[in-house]
């Protein structure tokens, strides 16, 4: 039977940024089956010389409006690590604090708003409302939740004013902290609730399994996002942060001028289900126990699973953040004047994005101001494990009729949550 | 009458601005009972050539997307530029003090030639193809889209403020950003925001670009006063407002 197909998603829809498809097959036989990105490169590292190491996080926390808050934090942590600035215990709390709060913003707008119309027959979260009421608003009331969370500590949603080189513009109250612990609480029902409906919809993911590498951050003992050394799957010893180049070892890719990266394999994951599959034994006991409830287990290599180990997630932050606040809590919080000099240095920062690890290195002069950046961000590390998935995929789905290939491919890419906004300084513009 | 079709649009920019509006959660049905959303492809799949009013995020780097925003603007009736990629260029003009070359080189190195990764000088919206309207900031307030979005919806006019921070930032009570020895540039930027930054103890970033005829001699007074220099004041205006001839 002569099965020809030949199928062109340009900018696939609900991701952030745009991304091409293209399968060409005929008898069974693919011919080219390609993830191309056609975003506009935007050049920050370039952007950023010349400018003070104060306002380096103000300029790269604009790579991406979802993750801006891990963008701004890696920048002052790699800003920090260069002029040899240490932070207070309380300074590192709070930010780690802050942190958890876009996993739980990100994770809920990715797995509520761009996957469950996938799962659940629809086009866009739109027509959900009418047909789906009572999900559509447990996913806002998290949602809301993560942004008020961050709202804050960041002193806004998007793009955070209170970070500084140092310390912070400002501390939450301890009465902005109780506050914070009971919407917290009060959440819980409501992650719980998320978490059934994705359970009830599990089977319409793909059982679709292909041997990976994942890398993410790891600190024994600990479900690491923002302090940790490299860790991979594929590795017994850590590696530090200092020597993130010798790990994404970004290369041009024959098929694409895009840099992809790589390590021990032809390619390498981020993202929720990598920290899973390095750092699941140290989940906290109602993350340990959604898990449980999924059947995710460590060695998962099943890409669809990401969006189950984000619902993980969101439950990790949760408890995360209530233990985060107790302790601070107790603790008492301290006023703090951060007051940072000038000098020449370089130094790398690191964080786990809600897409997976993230990398920045700064350069400053003696007056402090920026002489070189180099970035380097999850969805471009995932660019090419999303190639090496379509690869391996596509023959399996030949056979379903042109629509499903094309919602199954367009599912795949949208399990990694990719943000290609901030990938942009690797791209293929092969318009098709 | 029929509800006006409204389509959303993104070039180069972090795409935060269409996340305010995601943000605006159960206030996005009430305004979707006022316009007909035909595209909008951060968030729907559904996609249309015909609309009304089109809302333009992002900066115009490169030659194709200088025609695309042309094509958009020949279709819709109505034009917003939305957040600050779009009505001053943003982030992205930070770009424009180096020689393109020489941009490309530094994060390409060897592939700087590649035809794919060619680029331009940033351009706003405006400089492309007439904006009808301007929804500042970086991110934009979510409130002001939706006040835009109904006004357009009546066949109003929205008005935005044409004055600066500081009288935002007074009237809740801050204490000036300048007796920390800090450079606000609240003085000379458009509000809008109620003073978002300052409230948080930061400085204005300005990135609701320039309030038309900045009170230049009133900012040159201040900076006089907390012994600062115009320079100094340039290095921070550079982050969003870079080519902002006013100044």
């Amino acid at each position: 039977m002569a099965n020809a197909i030949d199928l062109n998603v340009h900018h696939v829809t609900r991701i952030e940024g745009h991304g091409n498809i293209r399968l060409k097959a005929s008898d069974g036989t693919i011919e080219k089956v390609e993830w191309q990105v056609p975003e506009a490169p935007r050049f920050f590292e370039a952007m950023v010389r010349g400018k003070h190491f104060e306002d380096i996080q103000t300029i790269v926390s604009r790579i991406c409006g979802i993750c801006s808050i891990s963008h701004s934090l890696t920048a002052v942590k790699a800003v920090e690590n260069a002029l040899g600035v240490e932070v207070s215990e309380q300074t590192d709390k709070i930010r780690s604090l802050l942190h958890y709060s876009e996993q739980l913003q990100s994770h809920t707008l990715h797995v509520g708003y761009l996957v469950a119309p996938d799962l659940l027959g629809q086009k866009s979260v739109v027509p959900l409302v009418a047909s789906h009421p009572d999900v559509v608003k447990t996913i806002i009331r998290c949602h809301r939740v993560a942004n008020k969370w961050s709202e804050l500590l960041a002193g806004r949603i998007t793009h955070p004013v209170t970070l500084k080189i140092g310390g912070f513009s400002q501390l939450p109250t301890e009465k902005q902290l109780l506050e914070l612990k009971q919407i917290l609480l009060d959440a819980i029902p409501d992650l719980q609730a998320v978490a059934n409906v994705v359970l009830s919809l599990a089977d319409k993911l793909p059982d679709f399994n292909r041997p990976t590498e994942y890398i993410a951050q790891s600190k024994p003992g600990t479900y690491p996002f923002y302090h940790g050394d490299i860790g991979s799957t594929d590795a017994d010893e850590d590696v530090p942060v200092e020597e993130f180049e010798s790990v994404v070892n970004e290369y041009i890719s024959p098929q694409s001028t895009a840099k992809w990266t790589k390590w021990h394999r032809d390619a390498f994951a981020v993202g929720a289900l990598a920290r899973f599959n390095l750092n699941a034994d140290w989940l906290q006991p109602m993350a340990k126990a959604t898990a449980e409830m999924f059947g995710l287990e460590k060695g998962c290599c099943n890409p669809f699973m990401n969006n189950v180990a984000q619902v993980v997630e969101c439950v990790e932050v949760v408890e995360g953040g209530l233990k985060h606040i107790e302790e601070i809590l107790s603790d008492g919080i301290k006023p703090e004047k951060p007051d940072v000099k000038p000098q020449a240095g370089q130094g790398a920062g690191c964080i786990e994005a809600p897409r997976g690890i993230l990398f920045h290195r700064y350069a400053f002069d003696d007056d402090g101001i920026c002489t070189s950046a180099n970035i380097c961000i999850p969805t471009n590390q995932n660019h090419g494990n999303i190639q090496k998935d379509f690869e391996a995929f596509a023959p399996q789905i030949l056979d379903k009729d042109p629509d499903e290939i094309r919602l199954l491919l367009e599912m795949l890419v949208r399990s990694y949550d990719p943000c290609i906004s901030c990938s942009t300084h690797y791209l293929d513009v092969e318009f098709v | 009458m029929s509800k006006p079709r409204v389509a959303i649009f993104d070039f180069a920019c972090c795409e935060g601005c269409q996340l305010q509006i995601v943000n605006l959660e159960e206030e996005i049905l009430d305004l979707v009972a006022l316009v007909d959303p035909v595209e909008w492809r951060e968030a729907m799949s559904e996609q249309s050539e015909e609309y009304d009013i089109a809302f333009i995020e992002g900066s115009i780097t490169r030659p194709q997307d200088e025609e695309r925003v042309k094509q958009i603007r020949e279709r819709a009736k109505v034009l917003v530029a939305l957040g600050a990629c779009a009505t001053i260029g943003g982030v992205n003009k930070t770009k424009n003090r180096f020689e393109m070359k020489e941009v490309q080189q530094c994060v390409y190195g060897a592939h700087a030639d590649d035809p794919h990764l060619d680029t331009y000088p940033t351009k706003s919206v405006g400089e492309v193809v007439k904006v009808d309207y301007n929804i500042h900031g970086c991110p934009i307030e979510n409130s002001e889209f939706g006040y835009v979005v109904r006004c357009l919806a009546q066949g109003k006019t929205p008005e935005l403020p044409n004055y600066p921070v500081c009288v935002e930032c007074k009237l809740r009570e801050n204490a000036c950003r300048f007796e920390f020895g800090e450079i606000c540039l609240g003085p000379i930027t458009r509000a809008g925001c109620n003073a978002t930054c300052p409230s948080a103890g930061a400085w204005c970033f300005g990135c609701r670009g320039l309030v038309d005829n900045p009170n230049v001699n009133a900012a040159r007074d201040v900076l006089d006063k907390y012994g600062k220099t115009v320079d100094d004041l340039m290095l921070k205006v550079g982050l969003f407002n870079q080519e902002q001839e006013q100044v």
